[in-house]
């Protein structure tokens, strides 16, 4: 099967659907290929949540120009696509003067980079703000612009949106091999057969050098960094805090923070390992790393609320060997735009980055905008935060949003059907989850997983036994043996 | 003659006695430790001829529920219940069915009938 | 949303919702809701299969399913008392009115003139106990894989690891082993087993299942599906001792590691908690901080016997009857019942004494394994009652009668005590 296309993007997590997003705007057959059942299943769905304010990246860099921009761009954002995003604006805190003095350098620093409204704030004022913060805390770097979001679902909307407007998602879909001819892009070859195009996005997180490789383009590697994180339950947020919290930076990098979600629920964490080259896959939380994260965040709140952990889990982040995000033509292969080292602020970064690539291609093909474009996505049914007579509505026109499913987080079966159908829905327990919160709570779908598997079951018309959890190979249940070899 | 004492615990109910068993010649001649008279039952029992009761859950069509929860109506020998559970695996009933009906009557001969152990009414 | 009024509204209906509700019915109360969330009554003992419940309540032998088929055969075509299953409360508020949702009702609003809350317990998960490792497809608590094997009739691997030795644990030890599958090994963190004697016997030992003490796991593996895991002996701090681990081959992971009582209702409403049992504090009525709302079961303190959640169940319905349809005898003293020496825990944390007195109930759990310890209980100085046990353990709770003629007038504090009788 050949199928032809203008733009092909490689990978699903944020930084390919925000430029699915964007090259949905123009007359461009977009298709975005990923390798998973589930969009975002990288680094995007294991990291801080944290739309930065952009003061960390130095003057100059890619990172700070895309961080500033991004943030910006996300605020109109933010309503266009009913992106879940809490402005929350993020503290640095520093306990002694040494640190006071880093926190003047990193307002100098986010001055120059343009990000507005940096404050230093005295102790006194940061304790009334968050009064679990540690004694210890002296001050610290306001930034008003920074925000918390759920980027699983930033990368869900960015999708709809640009599959409503036509453009494609293939998922499952694994690359072979990148076809060049005359040092220019030609082709890309997948498990779903053969896609011919001239230009190929490569927004492949920590396997973005492999792709790079395949269409002849070995300039830059990536090394896989990864960062462990642990959750609370959303009763202990009262004991943490309410913004996000960084630790002074150090040469070693951000430190160790503690955040809270859009949810209300509030995390710590990340370390950073630094794996050897073959481990870009190993999201293993490890004691060594939960017990350093601990360790490491009572500096801030001195009394972590333990025994209200609800789930621990691991990311990698993609380093690429210069250093800065690689964004851009290749200079080795026409046609291949590298959206690579993508580590933060990747997230805050995304729609400056889709924007910042889109442009030259649309300049180059002459394709023009849309005339039917249709901004926004279909609205996504919340009945735990609908007032009474919007639920009792809602129930009237389909009873399954009366039958709760999670009875932690109050999701309805209504709910999860509508995951399941919408554009690029959900195709996996886990899938669910991420998009209606269906298994995130205390008991961590310990109730309502094998539920959703059977709902999973009847509306994709798939026996219980290829429900899956999330990966290609993650099936979770098998039929039972019998005698006779039939299925009881 | 040969006089040996093994101990082993009781498990009719949840309080578990421990029992010491006296065997002589390979015979129970005595068991205490145990707290009621089906403690001694059990202990002679168990040295003897072990029994378990067995309980599974079968296919149902048109039912409420899918599966339908069974349970031999007596004991049966501790040797044979993976061959009777086995054996249930294939068995399908049709709804409705009331607490106590028959599901296989004496299962693999052994004189035990598998009963409902729930009412299951028809979908 | 018309507004109904009820003598009482029982909040689950499991066992603890369904004996309460028949408690109330026989001491009076005309008009009784059951409010579940599953799409029938039964609660849990539905998917618990084996046999072994009922020998106390009903006096003979019954599965799950039969004792919950006993518990609803004694409520139902009763016209005094309404079940409404599919039916998920959203919240219970301090003035007895209760919101719930039902997909053919839509949002239900109902007042109680009193409140009995069941809600029963769940599975602590992975995530609580930190687990290194993967987030592979594979990983159960054995709750969730009960409910698929037994009731819906599929399987959740087929060579298995189960970590924790309580009883839920054991029992699926057996069941994956009937199911034909190969169970690997059963691992706990304690130096002793967290189940029943009987449960080690016949789900351990007839099935050659090895039993590892004093054991935890170190890591999963598997990126898509489990596809085995790493033990490791554990120091008296149940850290990993380094050099100790080895590796089991499995598919499945199946977490048996304790439950806890399912209160977020009961927060809602800002009920008194207590901090061991993790449920409301209750007196000897199971009447919580808030009059008029009572609770019972495994909301209030887990269980190891179903029976037991049965009686403290009929003691809250009684009561909640009582006083829903006239008045609770007025209390003297209100007398604080403190758990001392081994006893961990003690149900219930005070008693509202009566002017007559009456039998007081009292359920409780000890610290660690011990055999032949002296239980007592005393008002200040005075031995209220004191007896020998043979053996004590945290897995099972003891249960014992003061009685009326003891509990009268004897208002100063109460200690229950359990110590190892000297040798």
């Amino acid at each position: 099967m050949t199928k032809q296309a203008d733009v092909v993007v490689i990978g699903g997590g944020i930084t390919g659907t925000a430029v699915l997003h964007e090259l949905a705007k123009y007359n461009l057959r977009a298709v975005l290929l990923e390798r998973e059942p589930e969009l975002a299943a990288g680094t995007t769905k294991a990291n801080s949540a944290i739309l930065h304010a952009g003061f960390d990246a130095p003057a100059g860099s890619m990172k700070a120009r895309m961080n500033v921009e991004g943030n910006a761009m996300y605020h109109e954002l933010k309503d266009q696509l009913d992106l879940d995003i809490r402005w929350s604006g993020s503290f640095v805190a520093a306990v002694d003067d040494e640190q006071m003095a880093v926190l003047q350098d990193l307002k100098k620093r986010g001055e120059e980079n343009g990000v507005p409204g940096l404050e230093i704030w005295d102790g006194a004022k940061v304790h009334e703000k968050e009064p679990n913060l540690s004694k210890d805390v002296k001050g610290a770097l306001w930034a008003p612009t920074a925000g918390i979001c759920w980027p699983f679902g930033m990368a869900c909307a960015f999708a709809e949106n640009a599959v409503i407007n036509g453009a494609e998602v293939l998922r499952e879909c694994e690359v072979k091999h990148i076809i060049v001819e005359n040092g220019a892009v030609k082709a890309v070859e997948t498990n779903q057969g053969t896609i011919e195009t001239k230009y190929v996005i490569n927004a492949a997180g920590v396997h973005a050098d492999e792709i790079s490789k395949l269409a002849g383009d070995d300039s830059f590697t990536i090394h896989p960094r990864k960062g462990e994180y642990i959750l609370f339950d959303k009763t202990a947020q009262k004991d943490l805090v309410y913004t996000p919290i960084f630790p002074t930076p150090t040469k070693m990098g951000k430190g160790i923070l503690v955040c809270p979600t859009t949810h209300g629920n509030v995390f710590v964490g990340p370390d950073a390992q630094d794996m050897d080259d073959d481990c870009k896959e190993d999201t293993a939380v490890t004691i060594p790393g939960m017990d350093e994260i601990l360790s490491k965040s009572r500096h801030l709140v001195p009394n972590i609320p333990v025994g209200a952990t609800i789930t621990e889990f691991a990311g990698v982040r993609a380093v690429s060997s210069t250093g800065d995000f690689i964004l851009g033509p290749s200079q080795m292969t026409k046609g291949l735009i590298q959206a690579a080292g993508i580590q933060s602020p990747g997230l805050t970064s995304a729609p400056a980055i889709a924007k910042y690539l889109v442009d030259p291609i649309v300049k180059a093909t002459g394709a023009s905008w849309k005339q039917d474009y249709k901004p926004g996505r279909p609205a996504q049914p919340c009945f735990r935060t609908m007032a009474a007579a919007d639920q009792n509505a809602l129930i009237a026109k389909d009873s399954r949003y009366g039958r709760v499913i999670c009875r932690c987080e109050t999701i309805t079966e209504g709910e999860i059907v509508d995951a399941i159908h919408r554009p690029v829905g959900a195709r996996t327990v886990d899938g669910v989850k991420r998009r209606t919160r269906a298994g995130m709570g205390r008991c961590q779908g310990g109730f309502c997983g094998p539920r959703v598997t059977q709902i999973l079951s009847r509306e994709l018309h798939i026996p219980i036994t290829e429900v899956r959890k999330e990966m290609c190979n993650s099936y979770m249940f098998y039929n039972k043996e019998t005698k006779s070899g039939g299925k009881a | 003659m040969s006089v040996e004492t093994k101990q082993i615990n009781c498990i009719n109910c949840p309080l578990g006695c421990l029992l010491t068993i006296e065997l002589t010649d390979g015979k129970v001649t005595n068991v205490t430790g145990n707290t009621c008279p089906r403690g001694e039952k059990y202990g002679h029992q168990e040295m003897t001829n072990p029994q378990r009761m067995l309980t599974s859950s079968v296919r149902v069509e048109n039912g409420f529920l899918p599966l339908l929860p069974v349970v031999s109506k007596s004991t049966l020998p501790k040797g044979k219940i993976l061959a009777c559970a086995e054996a249930l695996r294939d068995v399908v009933v049709k709804a409705p069915v009331k607490t106590g009906d028959i599901i296989v009557s004496n299962i693999l001969g052994l004189g035990v009938d598998i009963i409902a152990s729930r009412d299951m009414e028809k979908q | 949303m018309a507004e109904q009024l009820y003598d009482i509204i029982i909040v689950g209906g499991g066992p603890a919702g369904l004996s309460a509700a028949y408690s109330a019915w026989q001491n009076g109360a005309k008009k009784i809701l059951v409010l579940e969330r599953d799409r029938e009554a039964g609660g849990i003992l539905q998917q618990c299969i084996h046999n072994g419940f009922g020998l106390h309540h009903f006096k003979e032998e019954l599965t799950g399913p039969g004792y919950a088929q006993r518990c609803y055969d004694l409520v139902k075509d009763k016209p005094e008392i309404e079940i409404l299953v599919d039916t998920m409360v959203l919240s219970v508020n301090d003035d007895k009115s209760v919101t719930a949702v039902n997909p053919k009702k839509g949002l239900i609003k109902v007042q109680g003139k009193t409140i009995i809350l069941t809600m029963g317990c769940r599975e602590r998960t992975r995530g609580a106990i930190r687990i290194p490792g993967y987030r592979p497809a594979g990983i159960f608590t054995a709750g969730a894989a009960q409910r698929m094997v037994n009731m819906e009739g599929y399987l959740p691997g087929k060579k298995i690891v189960i970590l924790g030795s309580g009883d839920i644990g054991l029992i699926m030890a057996r069941r994956m082993s009937l199911e034909g599958c190969k169970v690997q090994a059963v691992l706990e963190i304690c130096p002793f087993s967290n189940g029943l004697t009987r449960n080690m016997v016949q789900c351990l030992y007839d099935y050659d299942i090895p039993l590892y003490l004093s054991h935890t796991i170190t890591a999963i593996h598997g990126k898509d599906r489990v596809n085995g895991i790493t033990a490791a002996k554990v120091d008296d701090h149940m850290k990993p001792i380094p050099g100790t681990e080895f590796d089991i081959d499995c598919d499945t992971l199946l977490l048996s590691v304790g439950l806890i009582p399912e209160n977020e209702l009961s927060r809602g409403l800002g009920l008194a908690m207590h901090p061991l049992t993790n449920g409301p504090i209750v007196d000897q009525h199971r009447e919580t901080s808030i009059p008029g709302i009572f609770a019972a079961g495994n909301v209030v303190h887990v269980h190891d016997l179903v029976d037991f959640v049965s009686e403290e169940a009929e003691i809250a319905g009684k009561y909640a009857a009582i006083k829903a349809t006239g008045k609770l005898p007025d209390s003297v003293a209100d007398v604080t019942v403190d758990a001392i020496d081994q006893v961990r825990t003690c149900v219930p944390q005070h008693v509202r004494a009566t002017a007559d007195g009456e039998t007081i109930r009292l359920f409780m759990r000890v610290r660690k394994p011990m055999d032949k310890v002296r239980l007592t209980v005393k008002s200040g100085e005075e031995v209220l009652l004191t007896k020998v046990l043979p053996v004590a353990k945290p897995s099972e709770m003891i249960a014992v009668n003061v009685p009326a003629d003891k509990a009268k007038g004897h208002h100063d504090e109460w200690t229950v005590s359990v110590k190892e009788e000297e040798a």
